[in-house]
């Protein structure tokens, strides 16, 4: 079917988790026609379980849309998801970088948040037309003229442009979708010149391979033609391509303005690196589009299996968890106390979660995991540099030099009544003051550098519960610092835990040394003997608790009525040895290994 | 051949703060229902009358709370569905509390002839926080009065590991309850089950425990002083002087089949382990319909079965037969369990004795980890056969 690039509009939808995002996206659906109220599952597009338990967006989709405005002009939209987390920052300047246009959604109540701002910077960044919509105007708490000012200090947004809404009672909707066709542009691009087609997602289908989700910038693309993509050198011959509508619906070819996508038996999700561009092998674009990096994990763990036999298991599942997504990294690594498993790098916290929900999850394979940690970069007093991803690599004390750890520049957004506590934890954190701007009369933005590490522990946490869950919080990296840091080892009967190791700064150092040891002994469960957990720098003992023996586990009551309930008891502990790890010569069960992360620090 | 009988009454005056078993407060109408709803529910089962059976026992809740007059409809259909003079055990659990010469009288009339007594401790204010009402002179009383009507053989029953409560306090309540001198005793640590006003009391943090360390004296204490007295243990809780251990409990530790009759009751039938309508609304409008109110039947497979046999039978002091397993299953359990009874009598806590396996005392310690030990695998049969 021929249609006019006029008639395109590819946009998509920026908003703070809670802010009415998917409820929007559905709306729209609806209003659209393009799925029926009784197709309509509830939001649509988190397709994947945990996507929806969490009211998070992890992949990407892109949905086809069909609508004719009031003035009776037909328009195809392109609505492109996009993940509303900071470890997907990445991925969300991809799919906006397929766009013109981005409709920003803010709560009318709660106002704009700090992941939010962070993305319309990205929009304005990509020159994408924003619209803003402020949503929930139904809600008793609704203030949109306190919102409406507080855009338009803070983005600049002229008020008078701002749709109120309430996607929940659709409010507002019809509003938006005329907007779209009236503010929008439609994308340029040439469709007689050579192709260029932006990845900004890739998914892996075990019959048809890698599903590469494309929009195409310049030019078109068809069955049968002869691809390359133009940062990996690899070639490739299209066997399908089309769009969603949500369902895949396939087509003859994809020209300049289409979102779909398209698949070309590739077998590595990493030879469709998301940023990348394709072009045709026989016609070549001279240079690609701007803007592709390769991602570089932030965060690692180790991941082993509870289980030693599901060593194989756990490869697998990586290997399958790595075709959807290129960001996850793992090598082999061994642990003296763990055994065999994989060293795992992650954009942050949330991804790192999420990874290993799914293996537990889809894969069914219980694991440990051990603390998270940032990249290291030690000098060796011998001038070697090494990176340490791995707290028990790190070499002894008397060969290092100096240690850096990587800082984030973070922006803490609060009501001022917060500032203190903000700068209070921040501080605490090791956190080194920047700037702090009033975006109205209440809200203040808080910037400070913090390094990465404490950032993965517990500060996002801390963050909320010392903010009432006002806080709103977004980081970039900026690069290493030199700290003074030490390594800790953990030692339980005596014998050092290479999982348990952890680096920590040198005036804290005694304190997480005291908190763990006595966090472990809350975890670890009474042994037939008797267990010291100790804390050492080096050769120093720094702190120390005790694991008293455990001196009886015996029901004394069993009668006929409670046979049954005493084999589900039975093999509840049996179930629940297996679910522990044997360390030397000690049961410890996996939140243990977590421990490190789950210290109190009041 | 099923040669026992549990009947549940599950109605009580008072509700303890520890009880998680089925029970009600008592209330005139609904006993009178329930026990309609209980014929039934036995005749539907059981059809006939004077069937033949070696121990009954009638547990609660606190079957005693019945009146005079429902009790004597109770011990009626007893006797008219079971043939009583054959009958080897037959026992009532009664409370120190609820307690009186009429009912004595009853009890010795319809040929029970063993009465298990819930003392718990002998500290009026310890009754109290466990939520009992009896007091320490009820249980002189009570004791009396069934002894007065040759109601001798009597089971003292104890709750050890009480809040606040330390070894030398136990050690106190158990020479106070051996002084009667009866023939047995049974004493239990505290367990905190769900959904009791323990639970929730620990679940705030609001309950004391006494220490692991602490309950080990306990058990060591208890264990003495039985043996002093002349009271040998046969089982992890219970204590008998020899000829007096509960036939009827040694039922389900000889891994035997029985009857459960009554709300929320448990049976085990050659095959399956049934389990009663809790709820006493739902019981009695089940049992009325089609006397067959069960909630739930487990299928209990070959597999199940040996692992009960030895879970159960090595609560027993005596342990298990190695003899008595050929006889039972045609094979010997050393050929399933050689590896774990090995590693078990390495750990000190199983031994071998003639032609049993048993306990150690370190083993009565940690029964929990030795019976999981005797939990098979899917396929650990398939060799066997």
């Amino acid at each position: 079917m021929a249609r006019k690039q006029a008639n395109v509009r590819n946009f998509s939808i920026i908003a703070h988790i809670d802010h009415g995002k998917s409820t929007l996206a559905d709306r729209i659906l609806e209003n659209t026609q393009t799925v029926t109220k009784r197709e309509m599952k509830d939001q649509i597009l988190d397709a994947m379980d945990l996507e929806r338990e969490r009211g998070i967006t992890i992949k990407l989709n892109a949905v086809q849309l069909h609508y004719t405005s009031k003035s009776g002009e037909d328009f195809t939209f392109h609505l492109i998801d996009t993940p509303g987390h900071v470890d997907f920052t990445y991925e969300v300047s991809r799919s906006l970088a397929a766009c013109e246009g981005a409709i920003l959604v803010v709560d009318a109540a709660q106002g704009i948040e700090a992941q939010t701002l962070a993305n319309v910077y990205l929009a304005l960044d990509n020159d994408l037309e924003i619209i803003p919509v402020i949503n929930k105007i139904d809600l008793p708490s609704a203030d949109p003229e306190r919102v409406k000012k507080e855009l338009e200090e803070v983005i600049g947004i002229n008020p008078d442009d701002c749709i109120l809404a309430s996607a929940k009672a659709n409010i507002g909707i019809e509003e938006i979708l005329e907007r779209i066709t009236e503010a929008v542009p439609p994308p340029e691009g040439d469709p007689e010149a050579p192709l260029k087609a932006l990845i900004f997602d890739s998914l892996y289908d075990s019959y048809r391979g890698v599903v590469a989700y494309v929009c195409v910038k310049e030019g078109s693309v068809k069955v049968g033609d002869r691809i390359k993509m133009m940062a990996t050198g690899k070639e490739f011959e299209v066997n399908e391509v089309g769009v969603f509508t949500p369902k895949a619906l396939p087509l003859k070819e994809l020209s300049v303005g289409d979102v779909g996508y398209l698949t070309a038996s590739i077998k590595n999700v990493s030879d469709t690196h998301v940023g990348d561009t394709i072009t045709l092998s026989t016609n070549p674009a001279d240079e690609p589009l701007p803007g592709y990096r390769r991602l570089n994990p932030m965060v690692y763990c180790g991941l082993y299996p509870v289980d030693s036999n599901k060593y194989n298991d756990l490869r697998e599942a990586l290997e399958r968890l790595e075709l959807n997504d290129s960001a996850l990294q793992y090598e082999a690594e061994t642990s003296q106390a763990l055994g065999f498993g994989f060293r795992c790098g992650f954009l942050g916290l949330l991804h790192m979660e999420i990874i290993q929900e799914r293996i537990e999850r889809e894969f069914k394979i219980d694991l440990i995991t051990t603390a998270p940690s940032v990249i290291y970069e030690v000098e060796q007093t011998d001038g070697e540099m090494l990176k340490i991803d791995n707290p028990s690599m790190m070499p002894d004390p008397q060969k290092i030099q100096e240690i850096l750890e990587p800082y984030v520049k973070a922006s803490i957004m609060v009501p001022n009544e917060y500032v203190g506590a903000v700068m209070e934890i921040s501080q605490r954190k090791r956190g080194q003051f920047i700037d702090m701007e009033y975006l109205d009369d209440v809200r203040v933005n808080v910037i400070y550098h913090i390094p990465l590490s404490e950032i993965v522990y517990d500060f996002f946490d801390q963050l909320k519960s010392n903010t009432k869950g006002y806080a709103s919080f977004d980081y970039e990296l900026i690069g290493y610092q030199p700290s003074k840091l030490v390594k800790m080892d953990i030692l339980l009967n005596g014998e050092t835990i290479d999982a348990l190791s952890f680096i920590v700064h040198k005036d804290f150092a005694y304190d997480r040394g005291k908190m763990i040891v006595e966090k472990l002994k809350e975890l670890i469960p009474r042994q037939q003997f008797e267990v010291p957990v100790q804390a050492a720098i080096g050769n120093k003992i720094v702190a120390r608790s005790t694991i008293k023996a455990m001196r009886k586990n015996v029901l004394a009551k069993c009668y006929g009525g409670d046979i049954s309930r005493k084999r589900k008891l039975l093999e509840k502990q049996k179930e629940g040895k297996k679910r522990m790890k044997m360390v030397g010569s000690v049961e410890v069960p996996q939140e243990a290994f977590m421990a490190v992360l789950k210290m109190n620090e009041e | 051949m099923i040669n026992s009988v549990y009947i549940h009454i599950p109605f009580c005056q008072h509700i303890c703060h520890y009880c998680d078993f089925t029970k009600f407060f008592y209330n005139e109408k609904s006993a009178d229902d329930y026990l309609t709803a209980l014929a039934k529910e036995i005749n539907t089962q059981l059809p006939g009358k004077n069937n033949p059976v070696k121990t009954i026992f009638i547990g609660g809740g606190t079957p005693t709370a019945l009146s005079h007059q429902q009790l004597k409809r109770l011990l009626e259909l007893v006797q008219e569905k079971f043939n009583i003079s054959a009958c080897e055990e037959y026992t009532i659990e009664a409370n120190p509390g609820d307690f009186d010469k009429e009912k004595a009288k009853l009890l010795m009339d319809y040929g029970v002839n063993r009465v298990s007594l819930g003392v718990q401790v002998f500290d009026d204010a310890m009754l109290a926080e466990l939520g009992r009402v009896h007091r320490i002179k009820d249980v002189y009383k009570t004791i009396d009065i069934l002894k007065q009507h040759d109601l001798t053989n009597i089971s003292l029953d104890l709750i050890y590991a009480l809040p606040k409560q330390t070894a030398r306090h136990f050690e106190n309540t158990v020479t106070e309850a051996i002084s009667f001198d009866l023939p047995h005793y049974s004493a239990y640590s505290l367990q905190i089950e769900p959904k009791t006003i323990f639970y929730n009391r620990y679940k705030k943090g609001q309950l004391h425990r006494p220490t692991q360390e602490e309950e080990v004296l306990m058990y060591e204490v208890l264990k003495t002083k039985m043996h002093e007295n002349g009271k040998a243990q046969y089982e992890i809780s219970n204590f008998a002087e020899p000829g007096f251990e509960s036939k009827h409990n040694l039922t389900y530790w000889n891994n035997d089949y029985y009857y459960g009759f009554g709300a929320g009751a448990s049976g085990y039938l050659p095959g399956k382990r049934t389990l009663n309508i809790r709820p006493l609304p739902a019981y009695i409008k089940q049992a009325m319909e089609d006397g067959n109110p069960i909630l739930k039947i487990d299928h209990i497979s070959l597999k199940e079965q040996i692992e009960e046999e030895l879970f159960l039978g090595l609560r027993k002091l005596e342990g298990v037969n190695k003899n008595d397993f050929h006889q039972k299953y045609g094979f010997s359990y050393e050929r399933l369990y050689k590896q774990q009874i090995l590693e078990l009598e390495q750990k000190g806590w199983l031994v071998k004795e003639g032609d049993n396996i048993h306990l150690t005392d370190q083993g009565l310690l940690f029964g929990n980890e030795v019976f999981s030990y005797f939990l098979l695998d899917k396929l650990d049969l398939e060799h066997v056969h």
